[in-house]
């Protein structure tokens, strides 16, 4: 077992065991926390996979905006009284595990069955800033526009949604 | 600079009032004398172009505008472009120098109406429509502009809409010209189907040899037939025409008498082919339009309102058109048609001038002696009632001669009809002159106010007075119409016996109105219960109206029946409950409950996902 | 054992189960939006996955995307979290159920 291997086992258990605690924390807020080690263990397999600039926007765009994002509202809301998972009924308790692991055999059976072709270390691609940035400016310029213009739109449907009342 | 193709002049013609209508509408809604500039621009430009093309012409060339394919679905080639032949451009020449006239007529007629740069962009959208129809290479294009006249037409009927009267007369006038027209797109369907073309070039060349049988090609004339006699106003369609005198005069001297009327005499003429193929359609014509032409005339000895009188003169003169139609005589068609657009259009205009000085009073028994007030629009008017009668030399004794003598030589049934006719429009043109310019006044305040009309009306009635003056002079008409024609010149005899006709039914309205009588007793006592007949137009609307009240409510009853009980009850009934009863069992699982959405979105999901992986 | 493809595609479905499983159990609106954001994050893991053993740029773009949309996603979620928070005081989407058919 190589260095490699290795750190792919350690992010990956790290990543399963945090994504665990996300969904039984009965805090809001320290499932919150969690979620940032989600996505911390998530960046380190991008590093695995060569995809260093996809990694750093990783840590940038969901660890450090998205998720102060989801913290910033949680303390605005003032939450006093936590909705634990285990005060609902049987049925959704019930449900939502059982979706998740169908899901998962289902994903399960597909891998096996699938042959990937082999990848030698030379095919392997490089994700380095040049080979992922260059065709945002040529072959997917538009949508690169058109995601402008859906942030914009997010912004202004903020704006619009959390406007006060009494100040229409 | 050079010269303007053929082919520019004809768009250049077609488009400018299309141009003004439009610029009228955009940029000069509010200023009444921009809008009438523009208009009268527009069709004094084009009627230049037309006299262009008509040089031309009348010098031999031929004039060729290739189509341009508008439309290919498989066999369905629909295609744009021109025709421009002597017919045509004598039809252009008609449009545009008549329209002209009538426009600048009616800056002054219009003076101080709210609504005139609404008037005179519709004024340039009929006569774009009109030159549409004549310049039309086909039958599609052709049925374009004339529905698009048709909707002028309506509009500027009901152009004072805040009138019932008018605007149920602009309705009156599309639904009669709906029921021809709906015979008409089933001829040009029925034309298609048979020979696989719309152009009229090539339908002349192919129609008469596809060896069709009678039957087909009766209903293929008859069926484009009706779409003439809609716009035509023939027997049994010519209710709407009367009534369309409910809008402006200047509307009716133009649409309702010079040109519009004329579409379908022209149309008749630009498909002679199509109808000439059908001996019985061609009688079934002429005969048409006798009966139009003698029905007319009775009704208008009756009418006591002056413009109704002139409408159905104008009626009995279409008929004459498509009597000489009917028998074959396209040139004699359209030399009346000229003819007539002059001096009805003359008529019209001076009949126009009357009602303006007598502050829009239209019956004739409250007018009377105007001939010393008004001596200009007089003798404008006094021409065009000798015109109109076929008064030698005037330009209607021509053409009306060579129509009575086409039926002299064909059918002699036809040529009373003919002379019948004659006859009475001198004697009701003869009640108009007297009871209306001579005698005493009959309302001394209306008389009291009248006043010669200004400058800007009385040039296009000279202008149009001395066109039917001389309009059938040394038969120019025909002879452009049909350069190798040679006449069949009618002996001095029978020439002076047509003359005579219209002299006696002049000297008998003397007779009759020349004391100055104050209502139409003398001929009510003469003519008895037939003119009660007469002067009820013969009952056409009230028959019409009770085969709407009858047929119309049976069937309604019918409907409603099925209605309320199968579509209602069964369809509509059986549909909602079938889908009020899914409703109430799928509404179950719309509880509101936002998680369980998101088990079963996800539960979907999952399920898909191994259907589709076959797992 | 070497590490391939197929490991990280089974971490990625893991993961992707986890934010499913947490979407559908939690009731608190905060923690649906997590879920949804570790959904999509599983999904980006697999795009990353692809493009490296797949030979192509294409997968990061597209993951770039992703991340663009997420943010938006997140911003308007969570705005629309507030804007029911300050109507009936309450994150627990059991508490909103006034759409019963």
């Amino acid at each position: 077992m190589n260095a490699g291997d290795a750190l792919f086992l350690f992010f990956s258990l790290a990543l399963v065991l945090s994504a665990l605690m996300v969904v039984l924390s009965p805090n809001a807020v320290v499932s919150a926390l969690y979620l940032v080690l989600v996505f911390l263990f998530t960046a380190g397999l991008y590093i695995l996979l060569q995809a260093f600039f996809l990694a750093l926007l990783q840590v940038l765009v969901y660890a450090g905006a998205i998720m102060v994002l989801f913290l910033f509202v949680m303390m605005v809301l003032d939450l006093r009284k936590p909705c634990r998972w285990w005060d609902g009924n049987l049925p959704a308790l019930m449900g939502g595990p059982l979706v998740g692991l169908a899901f998962g055999a289902a994903v399960w059976a597909t891998l096996r069955r699938t042959v990937w072709p082999e990848a030698t270390s030379e095919t392997l691609f490089r994700g380095d800033l040049a080979a992922v940035v260059t065709p945002l400016f040529s072959r997917f310029l538009l949508p690169v526009e058109i995601i402008a213009l859906l942030l914009l739109v997010a912004t202004i449907g903020v704006v619009v949604l959390t406007r006060r009342e009494d100040h229409p | 600079m050079s010269m303007p193709s053929p082919e520019q002049l004809t768009w250049f013609l077609l488009f400018a009032p299309l141009v003004a209508t439009v610029g009228i509408l955009l940029f000069t809604r509010r200023r009444p004398m921009a809008s009438a500039v523009l208009s009268i621009a527009a069709v004094s430009l084009s009627f230049v172009a037309a006299v262009k093309l008509f040089l031309v012409v009348a010098s031999g060339a031929v004039v060729s505008i290739p189509p341009h394919i508008w439309l290919a679905a498989g066999p369905l080639i629909v295609e744009w472009g021109g025709v421009v032949d002597r017919l045509s451009v004598l039809m252009l020449l008609v449009v545009t120098g008549v329209g002209t006239a009538i426009q600048v007529y009616s800056v002054g007629y219009m003076r101080g109406d709210s609504g005139v740069p609404r008037y005179f962009s519709l004024m340039s959208f009929f006569t774009f429509s009109m030159l549409g129809i004549v310049l039309a290479p086909n039958f599609i294009q052709m049925f374009i502009f004339w529905e698009l006249v048709g909707v002028s037409s309506t509009l500027l009927i009901g152009f004072w809409f805040e009138r019932p009267a008018a605007a149920a007369a602009g309705v009156k006038a599309f639904i009669v010209n709906r029921v021809g027209d709906a015979g008409m797109i089933l001829g040009i369907l029925m034309v298609w189907g048979y020979a696989g073309s719309f152009d009229f070039a090539v339908l002349a060349g192919k129609w008469q040899g596809l060896g069709l049988s009678p039957v087909i090609l009766a209903a293929a004339a008859g069926l484009i037939f009706c779409g003439a006699a809609g716009k035509s106003a023939q027997i049994p369609l010519h209710v709407w025409l009367p009534d369309a005198m409910e809008g402006p005069t200047p509307v009716s001297a133009l649409i309702h008498a010079a040109t519009m009327v004329a579409a379908g005499v022209y149309m008749v003429c630009r498909v002679a082919w199509l109808m000439a193929a059908s001996p019985a359609m061609m009688t079934v014509i002429a005969w048409t339009g006798g009966l139009t032409a003698l029905m007319a005339a009775l009704i208008a000895v009756t009418q006591t309102d002056i413009k109704r009188v002139l409408a159905y003169s104008t009626l009995s003169q279409l008929g004459y058109m498509m009597l000489a139609a009917g028998l074959g005589g396209t040139t004699e068609a359209m030399f009346h048609l000229t003819t007539h657009a002059f001096f009805k259009a003359l008529l019209f205009l001076a009949a126009g001038s009357v009602i303006m000085a007598l502050h829009h009073e239209q019956g004739i028994w409250r007018m009377g002696g105007l001939w010393k007030r008004m001596p200009l629009t007089f003798i404008a008017f006094l021409i065009g009632a000798l015109a109109l009668s076929g008064i030698w030399p005037f330009s209607g004794f021509y053409s009306k001669d060579e129509i009575l003598f086409l039926a002299l030589e064909q059918s002699r049934g036809l040529l009373v009809i003919g002379l019948v006719t004659a006859f009475l429009t001198a004697f009701y043109m003869g009640r108009i002159l007297w009871v209306v310019f001579f005698g005493e006044p009959r309302d001394g305040v209306l008389y009291g106010h009248a006043r010669e009309s200004s400058m800007v009306i009385i040039l296009p009635l000279g202008i149009l007075a001395v066109l039917s003056v001389a309009g059938g002079w040394y038969s120019v008409v025909p002879h452009f119409l049909n350069p190798g024609l040679v006449a069949a010149v009618p002996s001095d005899k029978i020439m002076a016996g047509f003359l005579a006709v219209p002299l006696i039914g002049f000297l008998l309205a003397w007779r009759v109105y020349g004391k100055a009588p104050t209502d139409d007793a003398v001929l009510r006592r003469i003519l008895g219960p037939v003119y009660r007949w007469m002067e009820n137009k013969f009952y056409f609307d009230e028959m019409y109206g009770w085969l709407v009240d009858s047929v119309q409510d049976t069937i309604a009853l019918v409907c409603e029946t099925f209605d309320r009980w199968i579509l209602q009850g069964v369809g509509v009934g059986g549909i909602s409950g079938i889908t009020r009863g899914l409703g109430g069992v799928v509404r179950v699982i719309q509880s509101g409950d936002l998680r369980f959405y998101l088990f079963m979105a996800g539960a979907g999901v999952v399920a898909l996902l191994f259907w589709w992986m076959r797992l | 054992m070497i590490i391939g493809l197929d490991h990280y595609l089974a971490v990625s479905a893991i993961l992707f189960g986890l934010g499913l499983t947490c979407i559908l159990m939690r009731r608190d609106l905060l923690l649906i939006l997590m879920g949804l954001e570790m959904n999509l994050n599983a999904a980006n893991l697999a795009l990353v996955a692809f493009s490296r053993y797949g030979r192509g740029a294409d997968g990061q773009v597209l993951t770039l995307f992703v991340i663009a949309i997420a943010a938006a996603e997140a911003a308007v979620g969570l705005a629309i979290v507030v804007a029911l928070f300050k109507n009936r005081r309450s994150v627990n989407a059991d508490d909103f159920r006034s759409l019963k058919g």
